[in-house]
């Protein structure tokens, strides 16, 4: 296990591995959400906390459909099947490794993106900290989707269709911790759900994106 | 490990290609199937590994012990020939690569990027992770696929040691390998077209 989280990091961090994708498309959207909506301080610091959660979760479905479809073109997915490992280890081990190359990176660079947007100072520390607790969720979900789709050529748009509900839960109760703590109110009720939520898809999806993968290969 | 499989019924995509096929693998011995295109030997093979299910029948003696080598070699292009080849390893809990290394003459590619590599140095490779994984049966689709003559000899010469050591084989081939081998033409087995899959997500097919 620990062999293939090492494997997939070192191939995220070698060129083409996609490593800097979802970094860059969250510094993209949030650097031009000012140029569409207009400078205006006040606005900016009410919107920063949804705007900082709805690109984290774009960035991170913007690299799903890498996540197991190149291990499914060059066989490493038959391969893993026919291996002592068992398929739902596998899948949470590449689920890590996803969250650790995209999840992690989202969450480091959202403060500083958060000044950007004006974020109030109260905020900083509640969008970290939702974040860090929502996008565990995220790469688990998406592995998921990678599962269902594995077999499909240019399956991103179906992938992104069948995620994207499943990520709505996630999203409400993030983005509700993260604005709550800028607005310096109490934000124990969205991020207990959120907590839950992850932990809830960390325990349950692995043996479904394990199920769909077997019948995705036969 | 004795592999033994009685009365298969495979279908791929939904069609039964393959009806009440027998046979039995003892350790030591090699099996050769043959049988034109679209006969099911690859459909044989993925079911005896595990990847998909029969129809009807039974295996016995697969699980855990086979080592599969299909159509693809599993490589990443950005991971060097040792590194690929230590994943492997690692995932079937070995660590020594060098007797494969040897096996295939790779010590002088051992780290050059499996992209820069020529087709038939990516399947030597590739059939080199087989001697990585300690698995005792051995079950390879088209092995010798884009092999030059030399590596032909390297990989029969595998083969015989793996069968010296109480493995098995079973392939499917065109080529003779000069190991001594039973054949089995699948030909005969072919399911009539009459037969019906009768999965539930036939309708969908």
């Amino acid at each position: 296990m620990i062999a293939l989280l090492i494997r997939d990091l070192r191939l995220a961090l070698r060129a083409g591995g996609g490593f800097g994708l979802g970094l860059a498309f969250f510094l993209i959207v949030t650097t031009l959400v000012p140029f569409s909506v207009g400078p205006e301080p006040a606005l900016l610091a009410s919107i920063a906390p949804g705007v900082l959660w709805l690109g984290a979760l774009l960035a991170c479905l913007l690299s799903l459909d890498r996540l197991l479809a190149l291990d499914f073109e060059d066989g490493t997915l038959d391969l893993l099947l026919t291996a002592p490992l068992p398929l739902e280890a596998a899948v949470s081990v590449k689920a890590l490794a996803h969250w650790l190359t995209t999840g992690l990176p989202l969450v480091l660079a959202a403060p500083v993106l958060g000044v950007l947007l004006n974020l109030p100072v109260a905020g900083y520390g509640w969008l970290v900290v939702s974040l860090a607790l929502g996008t565990p969720a995220l790469s688990v979900i998406g592995t998921f989707g990678a599962a269902l789709t594995v077999g499909i050529k240019r399956g991103g748009l179906l992938l992104s269709l069948l995620v994207l509900p499943l990520y709505v839960p996630t999203l409400i109760f993030g983005a509700e911790a993260a604005r709550r703590g800028a607005a310096g109110t109490d934000v124990s009720t969205p991020l207990l759900m959120l907590a839950g939520i992850t932990l809830a898809t960390i325990a349950c999806m692995p043996f479904a994106s394990a199920a769909v993968l077997r019948m995705g290969l036969r | 490990m004795t592999l033994s499989a009685q009365n298969l019924t495979l279908a791929r995509g939904g069609i039964p290609v393959v009806a009440d096929l027998s046979f039995t693998l003892e350790p030591g011995h090699a099996l050769i199937l043959r049988g034109p295109n679209g006969a099911g030997k690859t459909t044989l093979l993925r079911t005896i590994a595990g990847l998909q299910p029969a129809l009807r029948g039974q295996i016995t003696g697969a699980a855990d012990q086979i080592a599969y080598a299909g159509h693809a070699d599993g490589l990443k292009a950005m991971l060097s020939v040792r590194e690929n080849l230590a994943f492997w390893a690692q995932v079937f809990g070995h660590s020594d690569i060098s007797a494969a290394l040897d096996a295939y003459a790779l010590h002088p590619l051992a780290d050059r990027l499996a992209g820069t590599l020529s087709a038939g140095q990516k399947r030597r490779l590739g059939l080199s992770r087989l001697l990585v994984t300690g698995c005792p049966i051995w079950v390879l689709d088209e092995p010798t696929v884009s092999l030059d003559t030399d590596a032909v000899a390297m990989f029969a010469a595998a083969v015989k040691h793996h069968l010296a050591q109480g493995g098995s084989a079973l392939m499917a081939t065109h080529i003779d390998l000069g190991v001594e081998a039973e054949v089995l033409d699948i030909t005969p087995y072919r399911a009539k077209t009459t037969l019906r899959a009768g999965a539930s997500d036939e309708a969908f097919l």
